[in-house]
């Protein structure tokens, strides 16, 4: 027996009919699959004001480790929360506060109090003691903190890892 | 005995239908020729990255994902829990054995023409494979969270972010969230252990299914030139007329060779031990000095020695346009002479590849371009270089250790390579030279006009001045007298 039109047609439009479900069904699925994934892109800025203790804590014309914890973290973050910066005191409220990242490739500077410099651990970039590039790799100065003076504090500007895309520390 | 064992194989087979197609794998005929010691790496790639599924399951049964505790677990796998240094071993090292079996393989099937007609997408399947197994080796590092491992996450995110426009969201992303933390762990934590293995296991499972369904790469005969119109013809003549089945003929060398890369794996792990970790991931301890694992050396010493000025654009852009035609190539060069004695650019590339890559990794083992950091406080000046000096001479000797000079020169071989030894200073430059120098800096060396006093340049100066071996006079100004006047 040969199979009426009308029967045909029914089974290719079930086909066709599972198939269209089955694409919004995927389509829809995918939403909060992606919205998900991407989340940690979905704020524009990851900034808050932070204190970074009392003045008396910086002598002027000095450069001193200072560090804070990060405003954005999480209980199971760990030790992964604190982030170490310079300060750099020049006068009364005069600041600098630098990102400890070289702006080569992140890795921490350090500060060599006596000649003066900031140097990078892993290819060799060199910053005078105002963040200016010295020498080595690095394509730009530090990355500074903005930083204000209220209370008798230090405050910083501060919450992502800074990069050469995002150079606000 | 052993009629109860047929009996239950062939209930078995009755039920899984699967006998006859082991056979079929098993007998499948092979070119006399395939069956040779250089067609074994493939497969004891296969076997190390089984026993890395076997440690890998092992160990995420202690290891904890939590940025706050994975260091803690790793600490403990490697003193307290019974065995879990050893299974740390031979997962550290595994991973080692197989991204070096894996190039083997693929310099091999290069060098033997294997990814030409038919087998192009066999060579991009193994592609996909290089990529997931650097892939694997990458966030292994991350999930050792220690110094390196963090410091190596901040390498990463410092490339990404290089990015135009979006640079700073892909940091994001690639962090999962603002800074190096808890969801960075969590982030490539999925990836180790879920996404990228299970690409592996998907991507090997149609590599071996090519490998079976197109036959074996022949040994390359020069002369014998793939055409798409008659390979496969004679490929088929070939396997007919001077072929073997593939069990036991080709497959014993690949089973006595697979058994010595485990052996050999058991007794390496057992005698160097779990790799790292290093420090705790404090991000404020900053004493310290971030190395990626060995194979990835040769990328942080390309990143050191690259003209900064082509930096961004080679970073972006070098691993998509190698990745690009390492997938292209089978496409450009898919038919032709296969041996590469006929194919001696092959040959120049591998030998090129090889000495780049190698000799890379060798400076990224002592890195040159990175200053010494305690160089200028622990190591000592030289006994020679101070007797017989003047108290003018020897304040400069003490600030050349004081002013961190030693961070990134040497004396006596000891202290940093960025700079030139100073052990010779004097008969490259006058003093006039020097000055210039240590004031204005240039030539990668920082200005150090503004940290230095005039008294304290004098006294370097000074120093640097007798620095000259015996019998080699010091350099002099050609404008001035050999003799110096005597006014």
């Amino acid at each position: 027996m040969t199979p009426s039109p009308e029967k045909t047609s029914r089974r290719t439009f079930l086909f066709r009919l599972g198939i269209a479900i089955n694409a919004i069904a995927i389509g829809l699925f995918t939403i909060p699959i992606v919205g998900y994934v991407l989340s940690p892109a979905r704020r524009f800025t990851w900034l808050d004001w932070i204190p970074l203790g009392p003045l008396t804590d910086y002598p002027e014309h000095q450069t001193r480790l200072a560090e804070y914890v990060n405003p954005f973290k999480k209980a199971w973050d760990g030790e992964t929360a604190k982030i170490p910066c310079w300060v750099r005191r020049l006068a009364d409220d005069q600041f600098q506060v630098f990102a400890i990242n070289c702006t080569h490739l992140g890795c921490p500077v350090r500060w060599f109090a006596e000649s003066e410099l900031f140097m990078c651990p892993c290819h060799g970039g060199a910053f005078y003691s105002d963040g200016r590039h010295a020498s080595g790799p690095p394509p730009r100065a530090l990355y500074q903190y903005k930083y204000k003076v209220e209370a008798g504090k230090l405050w910083i500007y501060a919450g992502q890892l800074p990069t050469l895309g995002q150079p606000q520390a | 005995m052993i009629d109860v064992l047929k009996a239950i194989g062939r209930w078995l087979d009755a039920r899984l239908q699967i006998g006859s197609t082991i056979a079929e794998v098993a007998e499948h005929p092979v070119p006399r020729s395939s069956a040779s010691w250089w067609y074994i790496f493939g497969s004891a790639t296969l076997v190390v990255f089984i026993l890395q599924v076997v440690t890998g399951i092992c160990l995420a049964t202690v290891y904890t994902p939590a940025a706050d505790r994975a260091w803690d677990s790793l600490i403990y796998l490697n003193y307290q829990q019974p065995l879990g240094w050893y299974l740390r071993a031979l997962h550290g090292w595994g991973s080692n054995f197989m991204v070096a079996l894996m190039f083997v393989h693929m310099i091999q099937v290069f060098l033997f023409g294997a990814y030409k007609f038919p087998r192009e997408l066999t060579w991009v399947a193994g592609c996909v494979l290089l990529l997931c197994t650097l892939g694997m080796a990458f966030t292994g590092q991350v999930l050792r969270f220690d110094q390196n491992a963090y410091w190596g996450l901040g390498i990463g995110a410092a490339v990404a972010g290089r990015t135009p426009i979006i640079g700073f969201k892909v940091v994001d992303l690639i962090l999962g969230g603002p800074i190096i933390a808890g969801e960075t762990l969590s982030r490539f934590f999925a990836l180790h252990v879920f996404v990228i293995p299970a690409l592996l296991i998907g991507f090997v499972g149609l590599h071996l299914f090519l490998v079976l369904r197109l036959g074996i790469n022949e040994w390359p005969m020069p002369g014998r030139i793939v055409r798409r119109d008659t390979y496969l013809e004679q490929y088929q003549e070939l396997v007919h007329k001077d072929g073997e089945p593939f069990m036991p003929f080709a497959a014993q060398k690949d089973l006595v060779f697979a058994g010595l890369i485990i052996l050999s794996l058991l007794v390496v792990a057992a005698i160097a031990g779990p790799i790292g970790p290093n420090g705790q991931p404090d991000p404020t301890i900053i004493e310290t000095v971030p190395r990626p694992d060995f194979f990835f050396l040769w990328l942080f010493s390309l990143f050191a020695l690259l003209p900064p000025w082509t930096e961004t654009v080679l970073m972006l852009t070098g691993p998509v346009a190698a990745i690009g035609l390492l997938f292209a190539l089978p496409f450009l060069s898919g038919t032709g002479e296969k041996s590469w004695l006929r194919r001696p650019f092959s040959v120049v590339i591998v030998i090129l590849a090889a000495t780049t890559i190698g000799t890379l990794t060798w400076l990224g083992t002592f890195s040159p371009w990175s200053p010494v950091m305690d160089a200028w406080s622990s190591a000592p000046t030289p006994v020679d270089y101070v007797k017989g000096r003047t108290p003018l001479e020897l304040q400069g000797a003490l600030l050349v250790q004081s002013k961190q000079c030693r961070n990134c020169h040497s004396l006596d071989g000891q202290g940093g390579l960025r700079g030139p030894a100073l052990d010779d200073t004097a008969t490259r430059l006058t003093r006039d030279q020097i000055v210039r120098q240590i004031i204005q800096g240039g030539g990668n060396m920082p200005a150090y006009g503004k940290n230095l006093t005039p008294a304290e340049v004098n006294a370097i100066v000074a120093f640097l001045a007798t620095m000259h071996p015996r019998g080699e006079p010091p350099a002099r100004d050609s404008a001035s007298p050999a003799v110096p006047r005597q006014d």
